[in-house]
């Protein structure tokens, strides 16, 4: 393994080093640098202390595990690969994301999972542990959006407004009931033993990844979101 | 049934005389105007469907057709004109939002029209570009402050920012695959190829059998970010961040589900049938800070061998955004203006929102210049670039170089039918069947491009030759090669040049 020292290294040089620095790599004293990984494929990176936003964009295979929290934007429009976040992630994670995973112990911001679409076999995959802010899911259109809400006191774990514009995709909650002001929309109801047969391969991999209990998980109901259409705005126009 | 208020916008005269009835018009009519009445062995037409598009005119081999203005109007209104009747009907009837598409087709002040060009005469004399070298080569990108010089004394260009190279300040707009058809793509891509210049993907992402032309690409990365993935980043020569449009400032891009067939559907990397919405905010940029860092992740991305150019509509205050966008770290600043076309935008927004390219150009350069950032950044302008003439009073304003979209359909037979966002086109541009889409044949095509683009740049040279300067360089920001005329105090103010005759 290859380690690098982030103190005092300014965002670019320590991508350079990264892409210079083999498959195997270890940054210590990561202390706000951007965009670590940007575009990268196939290295598998430990970080250690705090990367800045945009960690991880247009990411397109390989791991990251970051043993601290993450800023705004993790995996912006990644395209595969996985990131794992020992702590909390920002606003909009995963902005845009078509394939790959997200996993993130603790909570996450604003705007998660916000345009992420699927194509094919690629069905990106975020996980949040703890709770979310408002607008998650907006305009989602294809993937899963999981979070379970664990050491919640909210009888939802997500902000306002989840799921708006969503026209693609899942979300499913591990809540106590549904949150209050789901959009039109999205259509919502307890998640059926067949939806979560979906997740549980997902759910397996969340708890490995963070030493957790599986069987834990299902003390608390889950509800599945989905959307109500796929052409949501058709009958918005008249031709002209 | 219930009654159609509106009454048909054009007459489909057919001379009874020199038709054959050979029935090439209702094959040729996508909006199935005309039909064949078997009982009495001649051709009907239903109107009130055609959009003027000329396709049935153009292929009539005994040239019975023509398509006339409807004389027939509701009663004359000084104030209330058919237009303004027939859209309310139609919202009367279907409670929707008008859509429409390409530019804004209102009567507006044209100011290129009002801006006339300087040639020499009998001092500084000018040039014979027959005979003379003329320089139309240009570079876009961000100019190093200052000159730098190796121990040799030679100029160093190793730690130049990148660069787009073009051999004519002409660039092909923006325009997604989806949008336009496959065959207009390839005649736009390998037209850029063979002029040394480039095209734009627009926001749909790009086709696999594109890459080959990567470049000459200019790729798109808009709020939706269709399409957008590592290799696709790396294919294009430059990186275009799309903010916004001039032909719909404030609003974003939505490509119906309808339009998303199996092949959009493979380059935009969604699923058939569902839309394609980009909203007009990227929900991750609220300030000039925020567009440097979606700027820098494009840089690190890609490792800063690409120029990243911000496109913005021309809004009220264009000139203090372009400020903010040549400090975000943006090697190319694009701003279109009101008459900018489209696939498919609201009417009220086309026709309402925005203001002339040849005010915001103005207004941007002489900002950047005060600022004396000026050199951070090239400008492109777009929006309403109608020939040779608005090139070279578009450069002399300050711009680096031009993009144009329109001009490039119509070469490619686009008729300005503006029906666009019903995805019929009969010329094989802006639609997906594929029984249209193969009307357009791009061997021919990217040829008519080019002579379009060549004619142009001769044109460019002749003018500039006119006004004794050999190259583009020298010509940019020269206001004084223009003059104005009919222009108020205050227009000529903004554009920063005289009026005719001072
Ligand atoms: S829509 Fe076009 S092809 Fe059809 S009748 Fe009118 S002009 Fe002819
Ligand atoms: S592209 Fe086609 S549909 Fe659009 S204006 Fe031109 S001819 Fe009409």
């Amino acid at each position: 393994m290859n380690r690098i020292d982030a103190n005092g290294r300014d965002f670019r040089a320590l991508n350079e080093e990264i892409r210079a620095a083999g498959q195997e790599i270890l940054i210590e004293n990561c202390m706000g640098q951007r965009y670590i990984a940007a575009g990268m494929s196939g290295v598998s990176l430990t970080i250690q202390g705090i990367p800045g936003n945009a960690l991880g964009c247009y990411l397109n295979g390989g791991t990251i595990r970051v043993h601290g929290n993450a800023q705004d934007q993790t995996g912006d429009t990644m395209n595969s690969g996985t990131i794992v976040v020992d702590g909390s992630c920002g606003d909009a994670t995963g902005y845009s994301m078509r394939g790959g995973k997200i996993l993130v112990r603790g909570n996450a911001g604003y705007r998660v999972g916000i345009h992420m679409k699927a194509y094919r076999e690629q069905q990106p995959l975020i996980v949040v542990g703890g709770e979310t802010g408002s607008f998650l899911g907006e305009y989602q259109a294809g993937g899963t959006i999981i979070v379970l809400g664990i050491g919640s006191e909210k009888k939802a774990p997500v902000g306002n407004l989840c799921g708006t514009g969503m026209h693609g995709g899942k979300m499913f909650l591990r809540a106590e009931e549904l949150p209050a002001d789901l959009p039109p929309q999205v259509a919502a109801s307890k998640a059926t033993e067949e939806d979560m047969a979906e997740i549980d391969g997902y759910l397996e991999e969340f708890c490995a990844a963070f030493s957790m209990e599986k069987q834990s998980l299902f003390d608390r109901p889950f509800y599945v979101l989905r959307p109500n259409s796929a052409n949501p705005y058709q009958n918005l126009y008249t031709f002209n | 049934m219930a009654i159609n208020y509106n009454i048909p916008e054009y007459d489909v005269l057919r001379d009874p005389q020199r038709c054959i009835a050979c029935r090439v018009c209702e094959r040729q009519c996508a909006n199935e105007v005309h039909s064949f009445d078997p009982d009495s062995g001649t051709m009907k037409s239903d109107e009130s469907k055609c959009v003027n598009c000329h396709r049935c005119v153009a292929l009539c081999p005994t040239h019975a057709l023509k398509i006339v203005k409807n004389p027939d109007t509701f009663r004359l209104n000084a104030y209330w004109g058919q237009n303004d009747i027939s859209e309310i009907y139609r919202q009367a009837e279907t409670g929707g939002m008008l859509l429409s598409s390409m530019g804004n087709p209102k009567p507006y002040p044209i100011y290129w029209d009002k801006i006339l060009i300087n040639a020499s005469q009998v001092t500084n004399p000018s040039i014979d570009p027959l005979r003379e070298p003329m320089e139309t080569r240009t570079f876009l990108g961000k100019k190093p402050g200052a000159i730098e010089r190796n121990p040799d004394g030679s100029i160093k260009t190793d730690s130049l920012p990148p660069q787009l190279k073009l051999e004519v300040p002409i660039l092909f707009s923006a325009m997604s695959y989806g949008s336009i058809s496959y065959n207009a793509h390839q005649s736009l891509a390998r037209a850029a190829q063979e002029l040394g210049t480039y095209y734009n993907t627009g926001e749909g992402g790009l086709h696999e059998d594109f890459y080959k032309y990567g470049p000459n690409t200019i790729v798109q990365v808009a709020s939706g970010r269709f399409g957008v993935h590592h290799d696709y980043l790396e294919a294009g020569a430059a990186i275009e961040i799309k903010i916004g449009q001039g032909a719909k400032p404030g609003i974003g891009g939505h490509l119906t589900g309808a339009k998303i067939t199996d092949a959009v559907s493979r380059t935009r990397m969604i699923p058939k049938g569902t839309d394609a919405i980009s909203p007009a905010p990227h929900h991750d940029i609220y300030s000039i800070e925020d567009l440097r860092q979606l700027v820098y992740s494009l840089k690190e991305a890609t490792e800063y061998k690409k120029p990243i150019i911000v496109k913005i509509a021309a809004v009220h205050n264009v000139a203090a955004i372009a400020s903010g966008i040549a400090r975000s770290g943006a090697d190319i600043i694009a701003i279109d203006g009101f008459r900018g076309g489209t696939g498919a935008a609201p009417t009220r927004i086309r026709d309402n929102v925005g203001i002339p390219i040849e005010l915001a150009l103005a207004a941007v350069d002489e900002r950047l210049r005060q600022e004396q950032i000026r050199s951070n950044v090239s400008l492109i302008v777009a929006g309403g670039i109608r020939n040779s003439a608005d090139v070279v009073k578009a450069i002399a304003l300050g711009a680096d170089a031009v993009y144009i979209a329109t001009p490039a359909l119509i070469a490619l037979g686009c008729h300005l039918c503006r029906t666009c966002q019903i995805g019929k086109c009969n010329w094989g541009i802006a639609t997906q069947r594929p029984d249209l889409v193969k009307r357009l044949n791009p061997d021919i095509g990217y040829k008519r491009l080019m002579n379009l683009v060549s004619a142009w740049q001769h044109e460019i040279m002749e003018m500039m030759g006119g006004m004794g300067i050999n190259s583009i360089e020298a010509m940019r920001g020269n206001r004084l090669m223009l003059r104005g005329v009919g222009l108020n105090e205050k227009e000529l103010e903004i554009l920063g040049i005289k009026h005719a005759g001072e």
